[in-house]
């Protein structure tokens, strides 16, 4: 059966402009919004990203959770471990002297060995005092005593030498810069003035102790006359990332440090990258023999020694009394680094200047400003932008380097660089004193590394690092 | 060939006498007074002093003589020890870093260029991504973490083995030198690492490569005597440079090994507000970078002969 269609006048209704048929599906993407989409497609540079953010937060806002005085002093727990909170006995403020005489005991007849016998420990042993007490030798003339941090494996190593003692003593009070770890007493009794070659030794776990009047001071307890509490224990400030050989908390001067490092790190190279940008972009828009000229003096200071000048002109800026010295480093880190900026923009400036659209929009009547603003500009920024990057690390290393040397930040002022300096004199018996500060700077350095790598692999295919 | 080198030497000669002037300049600007010491000074001895110093002078007068010693290659007399001259200071305390700075690039130029070449042939492969993130971690790391990880390295070491294989700190023999070279060689290795990287990965994609696996020559031979040769050229013209970075980064080895060099003793100097040693401890490294960079170009003519030193003038 066929069927004929027959038109009716609806299907003659005239289409309407086909406007849509050549429209594009997906948004457009400006070049700012096409680098965000690649800079976030880069797993390295995201990470970095977020290293970065925290390493703000913690400068920012860390002081502000972490209310610690990064230069107040605690000379009762000096380059303490990382620790949370450790437990102090609290002792009475006068404590009586406890003391062992000759007289007092009773010599043991007929013993054969010179070595002092029934080494022991008095009352407790704590770092206020540790006061250890022996048997007497008959026939000594003296004692001579000694301290060792190690084992001693021999009459020849007893560690240092405490004191010597007539025989009549029989005790002895050590105070002498206890830390809280294992300390070996060695006792060697004296024959006329000479040491035995054998010696009695004894290990003595010393205790963390704070004084009751001390505690109440820092408000750890509320009453300084109650005596109830000697002989309890009480728990001190927290460290969590340990002291420093003041005793400062570390955890203050790293946030403080990072003040410092991260204020020269940040404001320096945008400072100089600034006067690079005006100055190259001067030279490369004016051309010519004004370029020439510029562009030699900037060779110029390209070609001084870079630290060597760093020093000189940090110290020929002078410092006055009570100053940080970041002034004076900053104002030599952007003397002296300015013109590879400015080298780098000048070289853009010049070859965007011969691009087909500045002539266009030169015939199209566009005015200098207009041309620099609108064209030149943005066309750098990129450039720009990733040199900034990689200029932040090295002002951050230059700052620790100079730190380091002694030539930075003055004390009390504390940045990562001066506390690296600090900590690697005491690097052998308390390593976390230079560990963390340099993790700080090297997890820095390298969070802003890879940022750099990453925008420039998103800025421009063309210069991307491998590949 | 001759008109470019002496061009080159009259523009090295130009940028010398800026580096003397911002020095002196840098130096008059310093607070302080050199001639303060622990010692009381009768105002006698005081005018004989500042005469034998001729800070007597007015300003402009003490700029020309200083011109006119720095040309003879005269540097004074050191501030702080006045029976010593500053020439003899530095050939004393230079040769000293020289070595140490040469032993430095050396290892860098060696370490960079094979561990360079590693990566670029195993592409991809767990080889690359060690040895570049170990390159991460040297540019990362400053470089008195290394020094004072190199000495508990020799300190661990000695004690491990009881005997002591090197020493931990001072100078003198090779094996004084050893640690400190690497130290202060491994940021520059890490840099040079990356440059030979990406030159080889370029080398590998050119038209001479490839007509050289077509001709079926052999892989060892394509790439030591065609890709290797051809990556290496970049590599060699940031060696001048890296002379640079490296002397001068020599503080922090020598501070923290206890080498009598002259870094160590600018530091010193600048401590002690000794003007003379300042002046020409910095004027002398300035001179030496820059002929070390102009001799470093005219090798890299000789080097590469497509390279036309004559054109790339300025």
């Amino acid at each position: 059966m066929k069927t004929t269609y027959i038109p009716v006048a609806e299907d003659f209704q005239p289409l309407g402009e086909a406007v849509d048929a050549e429209r594009i599906d997906r948004p457009s993407l400006s070049y700012w919004q096409d680098v965000s989409r690649r800079l976030r497609s880069n797993t390295r540079a995201t990470i970095s990203l977020y290293m970065v953010v925290a390493l703000v937060l913690f400068t920012v806002a860390g002081p502000w959770l972490w209310r610690v005085d990064p230069a107040l002093q605690d000379l009762e727990q000096i380059s303490q471990a990382p620790n949370l909170g450790r437990f102090a006995l609290i002792i009475a403020d006068k404590e009586p002297l406890t003391e062992v005489t000759a007289r007092q005991i009773s010599q043991p007849a007929g013993s054969t060995s010179t070595a002092p016998q029934r080494l022991r420990v008095l009352g407790t042993a704590h770092s206020e005092g540790v006061t250890i007490a022996w048997d007497g030798v008959a026939g000594a003339s003296g004692y001579q005593l000694y301290r060792h941090e190690l084992e001693p494996s021999g009459i020849n190593d007893l560690g240092l030498p405490l004191d010597q003692l007539r025989a009549s003593k029989l005790s002895y009070q050590d105070r002498l810069g206890l830390e809280t770890r294992r300390y070996y007493y060695s006792v060697v009794a004296l024959f006329d003035g000479a040491e035995e070659d054998s010696f009695a030794s004894l290990p003595v776990d010393v205790e963390q102790a704070i004084r009751l009047s001390e505690a109440h001071f820092r408000g750890l307890v509320d009453d300084a006359s109650d005596s109830s509490l000697i002989g309890s224990k009480i728990r001190l400030e927290v460290h969590p990332f340990g002291t420093d050989y003041l005793g400062r908390d570390m955890l203050a001067r790293l946030m403080w440090g990072a003040r410092t490092s991260l204020f020269i790190g940040l404001v320096a190279p945008l400072l100089y990258v600034a006067i690079g940008l005006a100055y190259g972009g001067l030279a490369g828009y004016s051309g010519g023999r004004t370029d020439n000229l510029m562009m030699r003096f900037a060779d110029f200071v390209i070609a001084l020694p870079f630290l060597l000048f760093m020093i000189l002109f940090k110290i020929a800026f002078g410092l006055g009394p009570g100053e940080s010295g970041v002034g004076p480093m900053l104002l030599a880190l952007i003397l002296l680094s300015w013109p590879a900026t400015a080298r780098l923009v000048r070289g853009q400036v010049l070859q965007i200047r011969e691009e087909a659209y500045i002539a266009a929009a030169r015939l199209m009547g566009a005015s200098a400003p207009y041309l620099v603003a609108r064209h030149m500009l943005p066309n750098v920024m990129g450039v720009l932008l990733v040199s900034l990057t990689f200029a932040i690390p090295t002002a951050i290393f230059i700052e620790a380097f100079l730190s380091f040397i002694g030539m930075g930040v003055v004390p009390p002022t504390p940045s990562w660089g001066s506390m690296c300096n600090d900590g690697i004199r005491t690097m052998l018996s308390h390593p976390h004193e230079l560990i963390f500060p340099a993790v700080f700077i090297s997890m820095t350095v390298l969070a802003f590394n890879l940022l750099g790598d990453g925008l420039r692999d998103a800025m421009d295919a063309r210069m991307r690092s491998d590949s | 060939m001759l008109v470019y080198i002496c061009k080159r030497l009259l523009s090295g000669i130009i940028t010398i006498w800026f580096i003397a002037t911002a020095t002196f300049i840098g130096m008059h600007m310093v607070p302080g007074d050199p001639l303060l010491n622990d010692k009381a000074v009768t105002p006698e001895i005081r005018a004989n002093l500042e005469r034998a110093y001729g800070l007597d002078k007015p300003v402009p007068v003490q700029y020309l003589i200083y011109l006119r010693n720095m040309a003879k290659g005269d540097f004074g007399i050191s501030f702080t020890q006045q029976n010593r001259r500053v020439n003899d200071i530095i050939a004393e305390h230079f040769p000293v870093s020289a070595t140490l700075g040469v032993l430095a690039l050396f290892f860098a130029a060696a370490g960079g260029i094979t561990w360079g070449a590693l990566t670029a042939l195993y592409r991809d492969q767990w080889p690359d991504f060690v040895i570049m993130f170990l390159v991460i971690v040297c540019v990362s790391v400053p470089s008195f973490v290394f020094a004072a990880l190199g000495q508990l390295a020799i300190l661990r070491t000695n004690e491990l083995l009881g005997i002591s294989l090197l020493p931990v700190a001072g100078w003198g023999t090779l094996g004084h030198m050893i640690v400190p070279a690497l130290v202060l060689g491994l940021g520059t290795m890490a840099y040079l690492t990356r440059l030979m990287r990406s030159s080889m990965l370029e080398v590998a994609d050119t038209d001479y490569i490839r007509t050289a696996k077509a001709k079926g020559l052999a892989p060892s031979r394509i790439f030591f005597r065609h890709q290797l040769r051809n990556a290496i050229l970049p590599v060699v013209t940031v060696l001048g440079p890296s002379i640079a970075a490296i002397t001068t980064g020599g503080f922090v080895v020598e501070l923290v090994f206890a080498i009598p060099g002259l870094g160590r003793y600018f530091v010193q100097a600048v401590q002690q507000l000794d003007y003379t040693v300042i002046m020409g401890t910095t004027v002398f490294y300035g001179a030496f970078l820059v002929l070390m960079v102009i001799a470093v170009d005219i090798v890299y003519g000789f080097i590469d002969p497509r390279i036309q030193v004559t054109k790339s003038v300025g």
